[in-house]
């Protein structure tokens, strides 16, 4: 795999570790642009999945790991069109990014997100397709779409419910709070917390660790205790995409973009 | 058990700290948005600075309409 440099995200390779690297302004916000740069590196991880051993996901940027879908270019764009065309838009999306983080997730090697900062709506859904989360003191997790009218869109839900007992997801669901990192921990969501700054370096070590073991073993081993939870992330976009045809998501996202609230990103 | 105005003062120098700046430009009832020129995302790292530092959970909704530091030390105090 050749380091790729792309203008979203970027990726390389180094001793059986794979690094991608998320790097657009303000927050890694995922939209089209990056939709395409994350299935670029979907085909060139499918090629080289079998000479490594881990992927780190991470961010290069201050603000966070990512803030989630990118609702401005979702809301300008669902205007600009006719609302069947819309709506037809929005599933191909989730269909395609569905087919990214499942990817990942069943990848036959260790995945790992390296988190600080805001880990936001699709930026936590992308964080639970690895198969750890390593947080630095200062992440904040969060699924904020209720107040948009929706339910998270990248396989949010049955993931964390795989992971995590249903009264957490509940409340993060349906409170739409954020929690800390060592929060995040406590519930079992989090397998590291560090210092800050600190994420990807302690992501690094535990690759290297990984790096240790018989890929074979360890492939098995994922496979046998991670389950892709295939029927509810389809009905999850099923059920998405019947709530994004409603007036009160077209509300939502107006407010959302139209706001001048200081804390636009809290629930 | 920590006083309210132990909890504001601590509130204060942890501002100070973050987002550098002088502790005795802030001012209790002043609109720290505007104090300290902060966007939504550097309020999520207040937010999760004083949880760490006072060991508590503050949701996210108890804090929507909170501007000033003495409102964000009664949330925070009551949760001690």
């Amino acid at each position: 795999m050749s380091p790729s440099r792309g203008s979203v995200l970027s990726w390389s390779v180094s001793d059986g570790v794979i690094e991608l690297a998320l790097h657009r302004e303000p927050c890694n916000e995922l939209g089209s642009v990056s939709l395409e740069e994350l299935e670029r590196f979907a085909t060139a991880f499918q090629l080289v999945q079998a000479e490594a051993h881990a992927l780190i996901i991470h961010s290069e940027l201050k603000a966070g790991f990512c803030a989630g879908a990118d609702l401005r270019e979702l809301y300008q764009r669902s205007q600009a069109i006719e609302k069947a065309e819309a709506a037809r838009g929005v599933r191909d999306f989730l269909e395609r990014i569905h087919r990214v983080l499942n990817l990942i997730d069943a990848a036959p090697l260790t995945t790992i997100a390296a988190v600080h900062g805001v880990t936001f709506g699709g930026g936590f859904e992308l964080a639970l397709a690895c198969d750890l989360i390593i947080a630095d003191k200062m992440a904040r997790f969060c699924f904020p779409e209720l107040r948009l009218g929706l339910i998270p869109g990248f396989g949010g839900i049955p993931r964390l419910k795989r992971d995590l007992g249903n009264a957490v997801v509940r409340d993060l669901l349906l409170t739409g709070r954020s929690l800390n990192a060592a929060k995040a921990q406590q519930v079992g969501l989090v397998s590291q917390v560090v210092g800050e700054g600190e994420a990807l370096r302690a992501a690094r070590a535990a690759a290297a660790q990984l790096g240790k073991f018989d890929r074979v073993t360890a492939a098995a081993a994922k496979k046998f205790i991670k389950p892709i939870p295939h029927e509810e992330l389809r009905r999850e976009i099923d059920l998405f995409c019947e709530l994004f045809a409603r007036p009160t998501v077209e509300n939502g996202l107006r407010k959302f973009v139209e706001s001048a609230d200081a804390q636009p990103y809290l629930p | 058990m920590k006083t309210a105005e132990e909890t504001l003062d601590e509130i204060l120098s942890l501002a100070a700290a973050h987002f550098k700046v002088p502790k005795e430009k802030l001012h209790p009832d002043e609109d720290f948005f505007k104090t300290l020129g902060i966007n939504s995302l550097q309020t999520l790292d207040l937010l999760t600075k004083l949880e760490n530092h006072f060991h508590v959970e503050l949701p996210d909704y108890e804090l929507q309409g909170v501007s000033d530091f003495r409102s964000l030390a009664e949330k925070v105090q009551v949760r001690l």
